[in-house]
């Protein structure tokens, strides 16, 4: 038995410890574009912060490798699967023979064709570690930053730099800041909690033009500035299954055991859709957890295992310049929002579940909510008033709750 | 394996856990040093609602949501029990958004904490030694 893995990071090395979960000795070989030892692609922007450093922000040990008997094929890209004879071709003309393959090629940070974007001299994107060392080169003592996308990649990238420089524009083109994460009451907290801390935001707004250093935009602002960042949004990497004729709609098409459509393909991670539980729909869902999750049943798959993976929900757990927020699910149903000094929830109720919530501030044990959620909880079976009010255990059954604290769980 | 268990039949209330966790972590050897005039934050904590209370604490999950999301590689599960190594958390809350039980909670320093089943404090957990109606046992299920 031969596994190989395409991809290095959370997908590809969840699905390593999946396959060692069952079978210790078979040949994994692991192929990644990088250069480096798997890392964590969110920790970049910790990186540039000094929260973490390259050793730190290993996402497994130095002899991780070694321990899990794994070939790991790096700085190497794969530029062809052939499903029929079951091998994979790589840019240094080798022919890798596999009988169970992963594909966890992630994603690729998205630039729009913008008006006169080859006459910026420089921009970066912020991914990849690589990204962000460049940027930590470019960026000086009070650089003029400008920032496209006030998503999360760009308002961690615009965090990490704060130390550095006050000088952060961030324009987006939706009508408020996080349009994925938050709705547009959370987003404003969370704006003027930044925009105290001194970012500027240009929202609604995006480039008609880039002269040189300059990005004239379509309100008719001028922002000149010395770093340009585009962080728009990210595309899945589907090329490799889309060439064979595997399934592929906005990412790779797979099944709740993380099977694409070809036989003894997996997918797993950003470049994949999930079924989101919280809102009955298809979606891409390019969050860590969900990566490693999807990963680790895929290769528990690949050794001969029956794991099945159902409860993907999108969520979210950050910090911006001091403000937590965590959320989860869809924001969709009946609306209940508390709020106290220092914090401002909402919990969204539809047909007796639990869909989906917002905290910003006080976010402890908010893994509470995010359960009721995963487990569709009927909401009659628990005291809700009680859990609105903060999560707690006591909002369960005598009998849920030893459960809990009295068996293995 | 031994894990941490709660009757909350037994529980009387009286938070003694959550001093016996707090010095048990804390370094310190006098107690009262440890303790008194500090803002204890124990990695064991009471729910309390009327005549109902009881200690909550990680479950050490066999299938660890906390340790599956860990966005930096810190929490790890070895030989069933879960551990985080705090030079490596940058306090990102991801195990805060995971844990079905909202057993993971900050440290001191920023980072994350959590009970470890007292593996660096000599054994048989410090809450476990405290519990004066053993309403928490440390045992095989």
């Amino acid at each position: 038995m031969n596994y190989v893995i395409i991809g290095n990071s959370a997908a590809g090395i969840g699905c390593v410890e999946g396959i060692r979960n069952i079978d210790k000795d078979n040949r994994i070989t692991i192929i990644s574009d990088e250069a480096q030892h798997t890392y964590s692609r969110p920790l970049i922007s910790y990186l540039l912060e000094g929260k973490t450093d390259i050793n730190r922000m290993k996402y497994r040990p130095d002899d991780f490798y070694k321990n899990n008997k794994c070939d790991i094929k790096l700085s190497t890209r794969v530029t062809s699967i052939d499903n029929e004879k079951k091998t994979v071709s790589t840019d240094k003309d080798e022919i890798i023979p596999y009988d169970k393959l992963l594909v966890a090629t992630g994603s690729r940070a998205f630039v729009p064709p913008f008006n006169g974007l080859d006459s910026v001299p420089h921009y970066h994107t912020f991914m990849k570690l690589d990204d962000a060392l460049a940027l930590d080169n470019d960026v000086k003592e009070n650089s003029r930053i400008f920032i496209i996308g006030a998503g999360l990649i760009g308002l961690k990238c615009a965090e990490s730099l704060h130390y550095k420089t006050k000088n952060i524009i961030i324009a987006d083109l939706a009508e408020r800041i996080l349009p994925n994460v938050l709705d547009n009451e959370c987003a404003s907290i969370m704006q003027q909690h930044l925009e105290e801390k001194g970012f500027t935001f240009m929202l609604a707004d995006s480039v008609e033009v880039f002269e040189g250093k300059t990005a004239k935009m379509k309100s008719g602002k001028t922002i000149d500035f010395d770093v340009l960042i585009i962080a728009v949004g990210v595309r899945p990497n589907t090329e490799l299954v889309k060439a064979i004729g595997g399934n592929v709609n906005r990412g790779i098409v797979i099944d709740e055991h993380c099977n694409t459509s070809l036989p003894d393909i997996y997918a797993a991670g950003d470049c994949t859709e999930s079924y989101d539980i919280s809102a009955d729909v298809t979606r891409i869902l390019a969050i860590l957890p969900n990566a490693y999750i999807q990963g680790e049943c895929a290769g528990k798959n690949m050794a001969g295992s029956d794991c099945i993976f159902n409860k993907a929900i999108p969520m979210n757990a950050t910090g911006l310049l001091g403000m937590h927020m965590i959320t989860a699910g869809s924001y969709d149903g009946v609306t209940h929002i508390v709020k106290s000094d220092d914090t401002f929830k909402k919990l969204f109720v539809k047909d007796n579940r639990l869909v989906g919530y917002i905290i910003i501030g006080d976010v402890l044990r908010a893994g509470i909510y995010t359960a009721l959620i995963r487990n569709k909880t009927p909401l009659d079976s628990i005291d809700f008033e009680l859990i609105k009010d903060k999560p707690q255990l006591m909002a369960f059954s005598r009998t849920d709750r030893a459960k809990f604290l009295g068996s293995v769980v | 394996m031994k894990r941490i268990y709660v009757n909350e039949k037994w529980c009387l209330g009286c938070h003694l856990c959550e001093y016996y966790c707090a010095f048990a972590n804390s370094n310190i050897k006098n107690m009262v040093d440890a303790l008194k005039d500090v803002t204890i934050r124990p990695r064991i904590k009471i729910e309390e609602l009327q005549s109902i209370s009881f200690a909550v604490s990680c479950r050490h999950c066999e299938e660890p949501l906390c340790v599956k999301g860990c966005i930096s590689g810190a929490l790890t599960i070895k030989d069933g029990v879960i551990t985080i190594d705090k030079n490596k958390c940058v306090g990102c809350y991801t195990c805060v958004l995971s844990c079905p039980y909202g057993a993971v909670s900050p440290s001191d320093h920023g980072v994350m904490q959590k009970c470890e089943l007292c593996t660096q404090n000599g054994g048989e957990p410090a809450c476990v030694k405290g519990c004066i109606n053993k309403a928490i046992v440390f045992e095989e299920r």
